[in-house]
């Protein structure tokens, strides 16, 4: 498409060149290839361009963080990248799949065989046990019951939580809450998991607990994650950098030196006593902190 | 996913709030039970009727000789001398479809035994009266056709005038007196009960007609009131009915829309009758109907609500790979589970209330399997009726949307 032409069909940006760079060729090892994605909402009245253009390229074994300030399109990459959202324009590649043109049930399997999402607020169900939460992707895969139950203890003692599984929700913390909703992203051992603020209602110590599991899943399993985080010391624990503004990927940097959560975690003060219920009040806040 | 897991997560969503899915299910339950007893109420009454008009003899159809005047006064149907034995015979005798037919002569008279007496109806008829008119004789025998060949002096007694005149006697053997005459008992008629007009069918006593002819009414010109006959099925009553009508008038040699004689059909009147308790029970039963789609419109607004409610988790459930159809199917199942539920302790309610009706009231109720499948059924049909918008509302959530629910 030529200068004139987009002017005229109005998508044309002065930075469109910089983000749309050439991408390598394909080659098996690349879990996410996108290729020049655009995504406009269109609210009526005022079109939207969430996206205007992201080529990207995550690798397995990648340990990504998404950072940006709000309006800046990482919510609408991460809900394109989960395969919740299809590009109104460009391809996306997960696994080398063109997933940008399937059907909302071919959608739906590619979220419960590849992606395992972890959010903010958890979002775990609330009137189902640990187990039955972590569960609950292999039951739509059709994984048969005595399965599905080896499966899910094996994923929540991966995040250390193997005596919770009869817990609800409610009488979790925070931060077992979380590792209940990774074990659950883990469970159908998918390609790539996706974190979307992953610690926005957690203290900095559960905070660095959950970057703990994060950075083993990723050294010990080969596990591709990308987060979105707005806070640069929990951006510190990946190994690649992506800076958003304006729906187009500003900056791509690797992080020289990660930060080890492992060690971070042994450095810090012993776990105080009350943990469990601040872990509680923090989850009661979430609302308010969202807002 | 397994019907187990569907039904697993059913049971606990519903559990979650058990008054409101009980308070939803009541719509159901008041709905099926109220469909069951109503239509056993019908249906019980429909039977009570078919048995009486049974009772009456199936496939009967009567002649009677036609009415007359009598100087500016119109006598009732019987009174003029039109029909004959020998109309009797002929219409036995030329229509294939009739199977009997029998003549028959009314009397009344008080009728003495010993030192008891009681006034009765008589009918005189022939030996086939009781194979038309369905009733059997309990104790001794009927006459036969000598008898009515020799118009002898033979009796066969209902159960009433036997209460009446014997008492603890055996009648069978024994003498009765008719207008000064002695008349041997020679059987007795098996109890028939009310008819659906509510007369005692019992309270007669039956002779042979030629007996009645000669000696009772001592007719010079012997005439009869009526003809009974049977038909073979009672299909063949609309067609034989015609063909008697036809043969009467060839006989009578009357024109068309002259004749001397009626007709009328049993067959008829239990239809008439039937087709009022039939009209009786559908009346109840859709009424009963109406609170059952009410009870459903109930489900629908609980599913609704519920949806709403569960945004959040259909969200999570679609993101963690649940396909549009698998929501639906849960929802579906969720208001399947409430009506199928309801429909169980309606069904129970149902049937309990019917056995309690006859008991309390004494009504007559019937409850038929075929009401039990049918409202149960219903109940599911709404089940899935109500329920599908619901689940199509939750099953075409967007995900994104459904996640960011508050």
């Amino acid at each position: 498409m030529d200068l004139a032409e987009a002017i005229q069909k109005d998508i044309w940006h002065p930075r469109e060149e910089e983000s749309s760079v050439r991408l390598p060729p394909y080659t098996p090892d690349q879990v996410i290839r996108l290729e020049r994605v655009h995504k406009v909402y269109n609210t009526g009245e005022v079109e939207v361009h969430a996206l205007r253009g992201v080529s990207l390229l995550i690798k397995r074994g990648e340990f990504v963080a998404v950072m940006g300030p709000s309006g800046s399109g990482k919510s609408t990459l991460m809900n394109i990248l989960g395969c919740l959202d299809r590009p109104t324009r460009g391809r996306y590649f997960l696994e080398g799949v063109d997933v940008s043109t399937l059907s909302k049930n071919e959608l739906a399997d590619i979220r419960n065989r590849r992606i395992g999402f972890v959010f903010q607020a958890f979002n775990l169900v609330p009137r189902a046990s640990a187990l039955e939460n972590v569960e609950l992707p292999l039951l739509y895969a059709g994984v048969p019951a005595k399965e599905r139950v080896r499966r899910a203890r094996e994923a929540l003692a991966a995040v250390g939580l193997a005596d919770k599984e009869r817990s609800f929700p409610n009488q979790l913390s925070g931060g077992q809450q979380q590792r209940v909703a990774i074990a659950r992203a883990l469970v159908n051992n998918p390609s790539i998991i996706l974190a979307d603020e992953p610690t926005g209602n957690l203290d900095s110590r559960t905070s660095v607990e959950v970057m703990e599991i994060f950075q083993r899943l990723n050294r010990e399993r080969n596990l591709t994650l990308i987060i979105v985080t707005h806070e640069h010391d929990i951006a510190q624990y990946a190994k690649r950098i992506i800076l958003f503004r304006d729906g187009r990927v500003r900056h791509d940097v690797p992080v020289e030196v990660p930060r080890e959560a492992r060690e971070i975690l042994a450095a810090m003060p012993p776990e105080e006593e009350s943990d469990e219920d601040l872990g509680d009040l923090e989850g009661g806040f979430s609302g308010l902190r969202a807002k | 996913m397994k019907i187990w897991a569907i039904l697993k997560v059913a049971f606990r969503a519903l559990g979650r709030n058990k008054l409101r899915s009980t308070l939803t299910m009541l719509g159901i339950i008041i709905g099926v039970g109220a469909v069951i007893a109503m239509v056993s109420i019908g249906q019980g009454a429909q039977a009570m009727v078919r048995d009486q008009i049974q009772s009456m003899g199936t496939n009967v159809m009567f002649v009677w000789a036609g009415s007359r005047m009598w100087g500016g006064v119109r006598l009732g149907a019987g009174a003029a001398a039109t029909l004959t034995a020998q109309d009797a015979e002929a219409i036995e005798r030329e229509i294939p479809l009739v199977a009997a037919a029998s003549p028959i002569v009314r009397a009344s008279a008080q009728v003495v035994f010993g030192n008891q007496n009681w006034f009765t109806s008589i009918q005189g008829t022939n030996e086939k009266f009781p194979k038309i008119r369905n009733w059997p004789v309990q104790d001794g025998e009927f006459f036969h056709e000598g008898d009515v060949r020799a118009a002898a002096r033979v009796v066969v007694l209902g159960k009433t005038v036997v209460d009446n005149l014997f008492q603890g006697i055996n009648p069978v053997g024994q003498t009765i007196r008719i207008r000064n005459l002695p008349f041997r008992v020679i059987g007795i008629l098996a109890p028939k009960g009310q008819s659906v007009m509510g007369q005692d069918q019992d309270d007669l006593i039956v002779m042979p007609y030629t007996t009645v002819q000669r000696k009772l009414l001592g007719q010079q010109i012997l005439s009869i009131n009526s003809i009974m006959i049977s038909f073979v099925t009672p299909a063949a009553a609309t067609a034989g009915e015609q063909r008697v009508a036809e043969l009467l008038r060839q006989r009578h040699k009357t024109p068309p829309g002259q004749d001397d004689f009626m007709v009328r059909n049993m067959t008829e009147i239990a239809e008439a009758a039937e087709q009022t308790n039939r009209v009786m029970t559908l009346l109840l039963g859709s009424i009963a109907a109406v609170s059952l789609i009410v009870g459903g419109i109930g489900i629908m607004n609980i599913m609704l609500v519920s949806v709403t409610e569960r945004t959040r988790e259909i969200g999570i459930r679609m993101a963690v790979g649940a396909r549009p159809s698998h929501i639906r199917m849960q929802f579906l199942t969720e208001s399947l589970v409430l009506c199928l539920m309801g429909g169980i302790v309606g069904l129970l309610l149902g049937v309990g209330l019917s056995v309690g009706i006859s008991r309390v009231l004494g009504w007559p109720t019937l409850v038929s399997p075929l009401s039990m499948v049918i409202s149960f059924s219903f109940a599911a049909a709404v089940g899935v009726f109500f329920g599908y918008y619901p689940a199509h509302k939750a099953a075409s959530l967007d995900p994104i949307e459904a996640l960011r629910y508050e």
